[in-house]
């Protein structure tokens, strides 16, 4: 009787799904949604390994204000304005962290909170809107821009998504390099500020296209969970970053569906999930540690 | 023409100069130990030969058809590197990065060159080991066998036998000692001034002043 029960909710479920795939928005939606878990779980494991986890929040919160300005301006076109603040910051914040480490830290810190706090003030200040608070909540906690994208927008979510896949495949070698002994890239004569030029500009795209997913707040997850779940279990480079792909997409997948069917907001229930996710990790690597020795 | 030569340099940061008019020559097959106190400036000469810091003033002259994608570098482990998941195989072959120019994947033969240094520095059967698992004496033969792919004619190595054990610290001098043999010139950073002098063919001695001491015929005979 139980087993039944369960076939029908099931039946329930995946009939749902087919149902929902029938609307554009859907798929515009989970196509979307995969990529940029894709290309934040690439990123992921290069920031999380150079101490940089919290870089995500940072410039989220940048990125958070650029929207804040544009919004105020009037612009039609907010990317204009977004992108080009976002990516200058992660410059910014990457070439601190070079130098000391506690200072690359509290410099994200400050750009982090300071960026938040005028954003919300100049909203406050010059808003125009008349739901003041549901706006800022919005593109903080994503609610659900991403299932009113339109074509144009998944199509020029498509064309980075495969840029960063591309150039990430094509400076993996060096990437690794990079991140795991700057020192010696340096002396052997790789150009490290160029590739960590790189990682800054690719990783404020990310940010800015990963905010109509999950907003600002829960960038941090999508870019460090993936991450931190693949290195519990894995010891190599290339298993954790491939792993962390999979994880990131397989989460965002499921994520998105359960949503979609359940209700619930989108990038709170892909966080969900990964958080979910990741406790598996970690247990699974405790044991095969516990294996081990 | 000496690999490397040194004319009147002058090492330090921002807030002020660490030692100047160093001189000295670094010849292919020389073994050249720089020992000290700590702050004394080891380490600024070195990360300073490597472009790595600001020289102050002086020159560094690169000869011999020696060019800066030809040198092999060792450096002191950083936090990093600890928790790093990263096998033993693509530590390795990251050193070969340097002649890659803008192709993006290694080549056969960098993979054949990333066998053969292994094999010589003994952890061969390591390739799949995860780094952050090994001992410190197999991490710092593992970043040895990197800098090898990195250098054919010199390596410069910054205190390779910290923290190591006794046995351990043994057998990473022989490794030196044996690539040096083979012909390759080495510039290695020392606490331990006593061992040193049984390998070094050179000694350049941070003290009050700074020293340059030739040993060569401790070269010859040993």
């Amino acid at each position: 009787m139980d087993n039944l029960r369960i076939i029908c909710m099931q039946a329930s479920f995946a009939e749902k799904i087919i149902m929902y795939m029938q609307y554009p928005f859907v798929r515009y939606a989970l196509i979307v949604g995969t990529l940029i878990a894709l290309c934040s779980s690439l990123l992921g494991v290069t920031l999380v390994l150079k101490r940089f986890s919290f870089i995500g929040d940072g410039l989220s919160h940048v990125a958070f204000g650029g929207v804040a300005i544009a919004s105020i301006l009037n612009m039609t076109n907010k990317m204009v304005l977004v992108l080009p603040v976002t990516i200058i910051c992660a410059i910014l914040l990457l070439r601190t962290g070079q130098n000391t480490k506690i200072k690359g830290d509290a410099a994200i810190a400050v750009i982090s909170v300071a960026a938040l706090a005028f954003g919300y003030l100049m909203m406050n200040v010059f808003g125009t809107s008349a739901n003041l608070t549901g706006d800022v909540c919005s593109t903080l906690f994503g609610s659900t821009s991403i299932l009113t994208l339109t074509l144009p927008e998944v199509w020029l979510c498509v064309v980075l998504s495969l840029l960063v896949v591309c150039l990430f495949i094509l400076f993996y070698n060096r990437l690794f390099a990079v991140t795991f002994d700057e020192s010696f890239a340096r002396a052997v004569g790789t150009k490290v500020e160029a590739y960590n030029l790189l990682i800054a500009i690719v990783i404020a795209v990310i940010i800015v296209l990963a905010m109509n997913l999950v907003g600002s707040l829960l960038i941090s997850a999508l870019i460090i969970f993936p991450a931190l779940s693949a290195l519990r279990i894995f010891g190599s480079f290339k298993k954790v970053t491939v792993f962390a792909a999979l994880l990131s997409v397989t989460s965002a997948l499921v994520g998105i569906l359960i949503s979609i069917v359940a209700g619930t907001p989108v990038g709170s229930t892909i966080v969900a999930v990964q958080a979910v996710v990741f406790a598996g990790c970690y247990i699974m690597g405790s044991v095969m540690k516990g294996v081990l020795i | 023409m000496a690999l490397l030569t040194v004319k009147n340099l002058a090492i330090g940061y921002d807030s002020g100069v660490v030692a100047k008019d160093l001189n000295f020559e670094v010849n292919a097959g020389d073994y050249l130990c720089i020992t000290g106190e700590n702050g004394s400036g080891k380490s600024t000469l070195m990360k300073t030969l490597l472009g790595l810091s600001e020289k102050l003033g002086g020159e560094i002259i690169f000869g011999d058809g020696l060019k800066k994608t030809e040198v092999g570098y060792l450096p002191q482990q950083t936090m990093i590197q600890r928790d790093f998941p990263a096998s033993v195989k693509e530590i390795v072959l990251s050193g070969a990065q340097a002649g890659m120019g803008f192709r993006p994947f290694y080549n056969a033969r960098e993979k054949e060159r990333a066998r053969i240094s292994m094999e010589k520095m003994g952890i061969s059967d390591l390739a799949g080991r995860c780094y952050r698992e090994l001992s410190g004496g197999q991490q710092q033969r593992v970043l040895l066998a990197r800098a090898l792919l990195a250098a054919d004619k010199i390596l410069f190595l910054d205190e390779p036998v910290s923290g190591l054990d006794p046995d351990a610290t043994i057998k990473m001098y022989e490794l030196i000692k044996m690539l040096n043999r083979e012909g390759m010139a080495i510039v290695m950073i020392s606490h331990d001034v006593r061992e040193v002098k049984k390998y070094a063919s050179h000694i350049l001695h941070f003290g009050d002043e700074v020293s340059f001491e030739k040993r060569k015929e401790m070269a010859i005979c040993g």
